[in-house]
């Protein structure tokens, strides 16, 4: 008799696949059903956006930035706008601030509910995604009525925002906030007392708080493991501090933390009960003043071309911590440099030690649990000569320090 | 409740749709003959939704305003607006506009301005409803 030897096998994924939202490769090494192996491939979509942003001036990359992502539409503006505001020390009004707070809350809140909908959707549960893009659309409603636009806001200007809530604005406001609170309560129940979530994903790729520290995971992903990580509470910029919050961690609900699937359900859940609150908070303290530091628009061109220095912005974003990085050389009106690292590059790793030991059927949940953005993501491709590199952390530092001496000049 | 979405499904299903059916109810078999049935009077379109207070939709240009400084095109993210050299004019191409309102805020004499018009797909991006001049 022929004896018979098990091996293990290789199914790729991607990078355009039936069960993937936005392009990216895995390789998965699989025995049985079982994944004992993966590899994750980046820079699919990646789109030269910084590139092009060195050579369009600050107003223009606004509204570039805005399209890095269409569900980030306002934190990657407000964290441009905050990195040349930090090069150039513009000096942002007090009630601009809270509307910025107010706007990027109210996105939070769009793409939370987004992700439950998608989440349901990746287990078969659609009735769910129903239900949360019937909630979703309230607040695109309100999006637009605050901002002229659903999805591209437009609403960020450097040294403030362009548009004001008035007086007249705030029973609508109200109503979509009732609107949101009461179904959020329908919503809430329904995710976390169904059975049907809980046995997709309970036990279900499970990030542990040493994981997520080391891969340095962010926002809700990091959250749900237990790190209390939040840069709105960690940084104190904008009016955060003024308001009254604190970090979402599993634990708040259930009294433990095991970083599965369904704690992440319960961070991003939580956290949207917590931005409609904020919003509210906002209303209520927002002080009467201007809405922009400099309303003349050429007067702010000719400004930002004689400023010269560095500037970093960060802003939690709904997936996490998001950066911008800008050099301003003082003599051209197009940033010197601009760099992007969007939170979901953090959160890629940390669907290697999630994934591990899960079945095939349950690797679009735990994917989708990290809520990726590819999109966002692919600011860097390595291929060179056709040959594919693997950069270790000793080789990736080398070129970080590398970087750093190029862009100090 | 273990199965908690279930009601919800059930009064779901008596419930008129969020859906607004614009421009038809169902597909028509032909969109041409349809808008010439509407054009003729023999069948009507169902009205969109109303646009909220401030929607930015397609630009409008007042010629005789214009003093031709080229602000706008400074600004533009995209790219959309051309100089009329002659005329000291601009020329603005709707299929490339991002419908963002800079160059609204930052002309000086305030001769830009946003309809509330959303209806623009066309076959060709040059054609005369997509050029404002």
């Amino acid at each position: 008799m022929k004896a018979t030897t098990k091996t293990t096998y290789q199914i790729p994924v991607g990078p355009i696949h039936p069960a993937l939202k936005e392009p990216v490769m895995f390789e998965f090494e699989i025995s049985g059903e079982k994944i004992v192996d993966v590899d994750v491939q980046l820079g699919h979509v990646h789109r030269s956006v910084e590139w092009a942003g060195m050579r369009r001036n600050p107003i223009q990359i606004l509204y570039l930035a805005e399209r890095i992502c269409g569900i980030c539409s306002f934190c990657h503006p407000i964290a441009f706008a905050r990195a040349i505001e930090n090069a150039a020390d513009i000096e942002v009004p007090e009630r601009a601030q809270y509307l910025r707070v107010i706007q990027g809350e109210l996105e939070r809140i769009c793409s939370h509910m987004l992700w439950a909908g998608v989440a349901a959707h990746e287990i078969g549960f659609d009735s769910v995604l129903f239900l949360t893009w019937q909630m979703r659309e309230k607040a695109l409603d309100l999006t637009e009525f605050l901002t002229g636009n659903r999805v591209t806001k437009a609403i960020t200007m450097i040294g403030g925002v362009r548009r004001d809530i008035t007086k007249d604005m705030l029973p609508t406001i109200n109503e979509a906030l009732t609107y949101l609170k009461d179904n959020f309560e329908k919503l809430r129940h329904i995710f976390l007392d169904d059975k049907t979530v809980k046995m997709r994903s309970q036990g279900c790729g499970v990030l542990t708080y040493d994981d997520a520290m080391k891969l340095c995971a962010v926002g809700p992903t990091t959250r749900a493991s237990g790190v209390k990580k939040d840069v709105r509470l960690d940084q104190a910029y904008l009016t955060y501090p003024d308001l009254d919050f604190d970090y979402v961690t599993p634990d708040v609900l259930t009294g433990e933390v095991n970083g599965d699937v369904y704690d992440r359900i319960i961070v991003r859940l939580l956290e949207v009960k917590q931005s409609i609150d904020l919003i509210e908070q906002c209303i209520d303290k927002m002080p009467a003043g201007e809405i922009i530091s400099e309303p003349k628009i050429p007067k702010l061109l000719a400004t930002l071309k004689k400023a010269r220095g560095e500037g970093i912005g960060v802003h939690e974003a709904p997936r996490g911590e998001v950066i911008h990085y800008v050099k301003l050389d003082g003599e051209h009106e197009n940033p010197y440099t601009w760099k992007v690292r969007a939170p979901t590059y953090n959160n890629i790793l940390a669907w290697i030690p999630m994934l591990l030991g899960e079945q095939i059927a349950d690797i679009p949940i735990v994917a989708a649990s990290t809520d990726p953005c590819m999109s966002c993501t692919n600011r860097v491709a390595v291929v060179h000569n056709n040959k594919r590199y693997i950069l270790d952390a000793e080789k990736l530092h080398q070129l970080s320090i590398e970087k750093t001496r190029r862009i100090m000049i | 409740m273990k199965f908690s979405m279930l009601p919800q499904v059930f009064t779901q299903m008596f419930k008129k749709p969020f859906t607004n059916k614009f421009p038809a109810k169902y597909i028509p078999p032909s969109t041409t003959k349809f808008l010439e049935d509407v054009g003729a009077g023999k069948t009507s379109i169902v009205p969109p939704i109303e646009v909220p207070k401030g929607f930015r939709g397609k630009i409008q240009y007042d010629r005789d305003k214009c003093i031709g400084c080229k602000l706008c095109i400074k600004v533009c993210p995209s790219g959309a607006i051309e100089y009329k050299e002659k005329e000291k004019k601009i020329k603005i191409y709707i299929a490339r506009c991002t419908f963002c309102s800079q160059c609204n805020d930052v002309c000086p004499v305030g001769c830009l301005t946003m309809s509330n018009e959303f209806l623009l797909a066309d076959t060709d991006k040059y054609s005369k409803d997509l050029i404002v001049e």
